[in-house]
């Protein structure tokens, strides 16, 4: 297979992949439950809203577009993390044959 | 087993070996590692010892040694590590180590010197290949179009004269050997050429032809084993001048010149006859390559256990130089300390090293008297190493002093994540200092030179609490990566309508109202990360919290100062010295953390008298100022300006007995023990034909208060102790240390406050990455987000782990240093001994290994 990664960076890819998946997994369940602690980083926050109904309905459709962007991302993560793994798997079998 | 609260009970002692014995119970006592010898010849140079011969013999077997391991590593051949440890080898083998270092060294050295020359050999040939090969070259092109080539290097205003020679070559050639053209070849390192060139056409003023071409293969210079790149030249030139003149140029560039014959066919047998002395070369080279390879996988096999063998020898001789020889000559006196705890373990190492020796006559170890301090013996083990590090890089500790480190263990992290408060942060170093707790034994075997590393390795553990106690102390600030969790539901409601929450961006909330009365379960109301006024309600907790917890570790350190007086039995210093300082601490601070709780206590919002409401709450820190200053307090209507009843006169009575304190602990001493003196001379005066004992009977009296722990030496009138000092010194020392403890108090107090600062510092950096970072990804508008999210996360986990985790752990690390060095140590501590250094192989095997490495 072919070799792109060094050692490091293949493990430092594995690291954040992996949190990545966890951290955003967590996060995009609690946008799905529409956390309030995250509702500062939607970007409904800074719009001006005729009514409250107004509000809601792009409050609930921004918590879940962001709940599908962060599940995105967890996917995207599971991509790099199968990347580096195996970079990082062929590394180590690299240096255990030198 | 000893603890840790306080270093070993160390004892010196006096060890009588006999001679042949001697080195066999070093040897044996070495292993054990747990005695400290004394150097009983220091006015005795190195030079003049008794085992310098045998130390000086060790010395030239390690020189050795260490070029046969540089010959190793040259040649890449993997040293095996047993990690097995062969005991000191008896005096008499050294002698076969020696013989085996000699040889195995000369024969290197001759392979060496052989496979030098005969590497300068084949350079030279190969050189002369090349320049052969080259050269014939420039003669076919010269044999071609001489006189072409020829006015092209020349000067133009020289044309003339070039040709017309040229011309009158034929004529001339019998006659005038000058005038013929000559030419010497050879082979210039590459880089020179340039300049080369130049220096010939200056010297030579334009007269001589250079020609050159580059040899592709890189040549193996024989002295260093370096690759360089050469080039071969050639220079015509005419005459003997010219010819002298080129000579010296080359000699001066170092360029190596070789015979090159004048005909054709005269070259072409030259270079047949290199070739095949090149073939025979290479073949004796491969030869004596094989067979210095043999000799250094043989060599290198052992060379781990050699060097293990050899530092023991020379660190036993070295230590039989400590010694003193006995007037008989037939047995050498050791001083040592010793821990009496391992007196058995000493005991039995020496009778097992006489054993060995063979000798009859048993060792003696006698326990002395002595008046010079012990060293300090802190036994730690894996866990508690790191701390004892900590507490040691500001201070050994003077012999049975307490030791900050047991209680530095639990304060020290806490402390730490008083400033690190975060959940994630804490996770992200608890699962670092996991992996390396859990993989200790792989990773230990794995010794890199990475200081880096080595620092976080050796402080596992400490990381490890620090990252338990920060997780502990992210969930009481309710902080994770800045971002608050709601488990058990806020205890706050909204109690505005939906209309006015329309219109309104910010709104108080009321917790008369909307309070629920009963605190959120653990730690922080998630409430308040959505509150405008988060910080400004945190800073008020934080800052509270910072002083009780300083309060509390200062007291603590006061304490523990008694603690020392009881042990070193100085009754005199704790009426004198340990009492006001408590009063003054507990009257001043320790109120004012009492005044913190009692209006924690006392206000509520939804309070039935007035006077209780929070806005009648009054300022601490005022309240505090305007009592050291004896103000009253400031009135406000509608408010009680008191918390209490009786407060303005107790604060009064505090301050007054605080302040009493100062003279208390700055003149009681000094003028106790003056007018112990006085007593003292006054008895000595009247009874002018007493006895010695008599006064000594009194002095021992007055000197209960620095006489030594009854466990350890008798009494010890150490010169310098309180009779002998001057009035004057005692009164400055007395002065100094109250004015140091005095307004050590205030401003260690405030020094407290950096726990507050830095836990705000860290708060905030959290949370404006956050904002500045993962929200850029997560505003994204659409599915592209996902790709933003996952863009930014990867950025924002990279600038977590370096900025928050790494910059700013260290930074809270730091000051939690300072805390304890400063702030809690200098309540009690004096550190002003000096370690214990045992005769241990472990030790110098190491610290041999670790230079070695650098």
């Amino acid at each position: 297979m072919l070799k792109i990664c060094g050692p490091k960076l293949s493990l430092c890819g594995l690291i954040i992949s992996a949190w990545g998946i966890v951290q955003l997994v967590l996060m995009g369940i609690f946008y799905y439950v529409q956390s309030v602690g995250l509702a500062e980083d939607l970007s409904v926050m800074e719009e001006n809203f005729e009514t409250q109904e107004e509000f809601y309905a792009a409050a609930d459709s921004a918590y879940q577009q962001n709940a599908y962007n962060c599940w995105i991302a967890a996917c995207l993560y599971i991509f790099t993390l199968l990347i580096s793994g195996q970079q990082f798997y062929q590394n180590s079998r690299n240096s255990l044959d030198a | 087993m000893g603890s840790l609260f306080r270093s070993e009970e160390m004892t010196l002692c006096q060890l009588f070996l006999q001679s042949e014995a001697a080195y066999a119970c070093v040897s044996e006592l070495g292993e054990l590692g747990l005695v400290q010898f004394r150097d009983l010849n220091p006015d005795v140079n190195a030079f003049q010892r008794k085992f310098v011969n045998e130390v000086r013999r060790c010395d030239e077997m390690e020189r050795k040694l260490r070029y046969l391991e540089k010959e190793i590593k040259k040649d890449n051949i993997p040293v095996t590590d047993t990690g097995e440890n062969p005991e000191a080898p008896q005096p008499r083998e050294m002698i076969d180590l020696e013989a085996t270092f000699e040889k195995l060294e000369n024969e290197l050295r001759e392979v060496n010197m052989n496979a030098e020359s005969l590497k300068r050999n084949f350079l030279e040939l190969t050189e002369v290949k090349h320049i052969l090969r080259k050269t014939q070259v420039f003669f076919d092109e010269a044999a071609q179009g001489s006189l072409v080539s020829y006015p092209q290097m020349a000067d133009p205003s020289r044309e003339e004269e070039q040709v017309q020679l040229l011309g009158e070559e034929g004529m001339r050639a019998g006659g005038q050997a000058a005038l013929k053209l000559g030419f010497v070849a050879g082979v210039i390192l590459r880089e020179r050429i340039p300049a080369f060139e130049r220096m010939l056409w200056r010297a030579c003023r334009g007269n001589v032809f250079l020609r050159q071409a580059e040899i592709e293969t890189p040549l193996e210079d024989p002295t260093t084993g370096d690759e360089v790149y050469k080039s071969v030249f050639i220079i015509f030139f005419q005459g003997d001048q010219l010819k002298t003149r080129v000579r010296k140029i080359c000699e001066g560039f170092r360029a190596s010149l070789y015979p090159c014959r004048e005909t054709p066919a005269d070259r072409r047998e030259m270079a047949m006859s290199v070739m095949t002395r090149i073939e025979d070369l290479n073949t004796v080279l491969g030869q004596t390559q094989d067979h210095r390879h043999r000799v250094l996988v043989a060599a290198a096999k052992n060379i781990k256990s050699w060097f293990i063998k050899v530092r023991k020898i020379k660190a036993i001789y070295h230590t039989l130089n400590l010694f003193n020889l006995d007037v008989t000559q037939k047995c050498l006196i050791a001083e040592c300390w010793v821990p009496v705890l391992d007196m058995e373990a000493i005991q039995l190492a020496l009778r097992r090293g006489t054993e060995r020796s063979g000798s009859s006559v048993p060792p003696i170890l006698n326990r002395m008297d002595t008046f010079e301090d012990p060293p300090t013996y802190n036994r730690t083990n894996k866990f508690t190493k790191a701390f004892q590090a900590l507490v040691d890089a500001y201070g050994v500790a003077n012999y049975r002093e307490v030791n900050p480190a047991p209680y530095a263990i639990i304060t020290f992290p806490f402390l730490f994540a008083v400033m690190f408060g975060d959940l994630g942060h804490g996770l992200i170093m608890f699962l670092f200092a996991l992996y390396m707790v859990l993989k200790e034994k792989p990773l230990q075997a794995k010794k890199t030179d990475n200081e880096i590393w080595n620092i976080f390795f050796g402080g596992r553990y400490c990381l490890l609490l620090m990252g338990v106690f920060s997780m502990y102390t992210g969930i009481i600030y309710n902080d994770v990566f800045s971002i608050s969790l709601n488990i058990f539901g806020s205890h706050w409601r909204n109690d505005y309508g939906k209309q006015l929450l329309m219109t309104h961006k910010d709104l108080t909330i009321d917790p008369k109202d909307s309070y629920l009365s009963t605190p959120y379960p653990v730690g922080l109301d998630p409430i308040w990360q959505i509150a405008s006024n988060k910080i400004v309600f945190l800073n008020a907790f934080k800052m509270k919290v910072s002083i009780i917890l300083g309060v509390a570790q200062m007291l603590f350190g006061v304490v523990l100062s008694l603690w020392n007086y009881r042990y070193f039995n100085k009754k005199l210093d704790i009426y004198l010295i340990f009492i006001p300082q408590v009063i003054f601490l507990c009257f001043l601070f320790l109120y004012m953390v009492i005044l913190m709780f009692i209006k924690w206590v006392t206000y509520e919002a939804n309070a039935m008298d007035d006077a209780l409401k929070p806005t009648c709450a009054p300022s601490i820190l005022i309240t505090f100022i305007n009592m050291v200053l004896f103000k009253p307090a400031d009135k406000v209507a509608g408010c009680d300006p008191y918390m209490y009843g009786g407060q303005a006169g107790l604060q009064k009575l505090l301050v007054v007995v605080a302040l009493l304190c100062v003279p208390w602990m700055l003149l009681a001493k000094p003028l106790y023990i003056m007018r112990n003196q006085k007593k003292a001379h006054l008895l000595l005066n009247n009874h002018v034909n007493a006895v010695e004992e008599n006064g000594g009977a009194a002095h021992a009296d007055l000197e209960s208060g620095v006489q030594n722990a009854p466990a350890a030496q008798p009494p010890a009138h150490k010169p310098g102790s309180h009779e002998e000092e001057d009035p004057t010194e005692l009164f400055i020392h007395s002065g100094i240390h109250t004015i140091e403890y005095v307004l050590g108090s205030v401003s260690h107090t405030a020094s407290y406050l950096r726990l507050w600062a830095l836990s705000l510092a860290h708060a905030q950096l959290s949370e404006v990455l956050w904002q500045m970072v993962m929200r850029l990804g997560l505003q994204a508008e659409g599915w592209l987000g996902g790709i933003m999210v996952f863009v930014m996360f990867a950025f924002w986990a990279v600038l977590t782990v370096s900025i928050l985790v790494l910059m700013e752990g260290l930074s809270a690390f730091l000051h939690t240093l300072r805390l304890h060095w400063v702030e809690f140590q200098s309540k009690f501590y004096s550190g002003t001994g000096y370690n214990f250094s045992p005769f241990s192989f472990e030790v110098i095997l190491d610290q041999a290994a670790n230079s070695n490495d650098d």
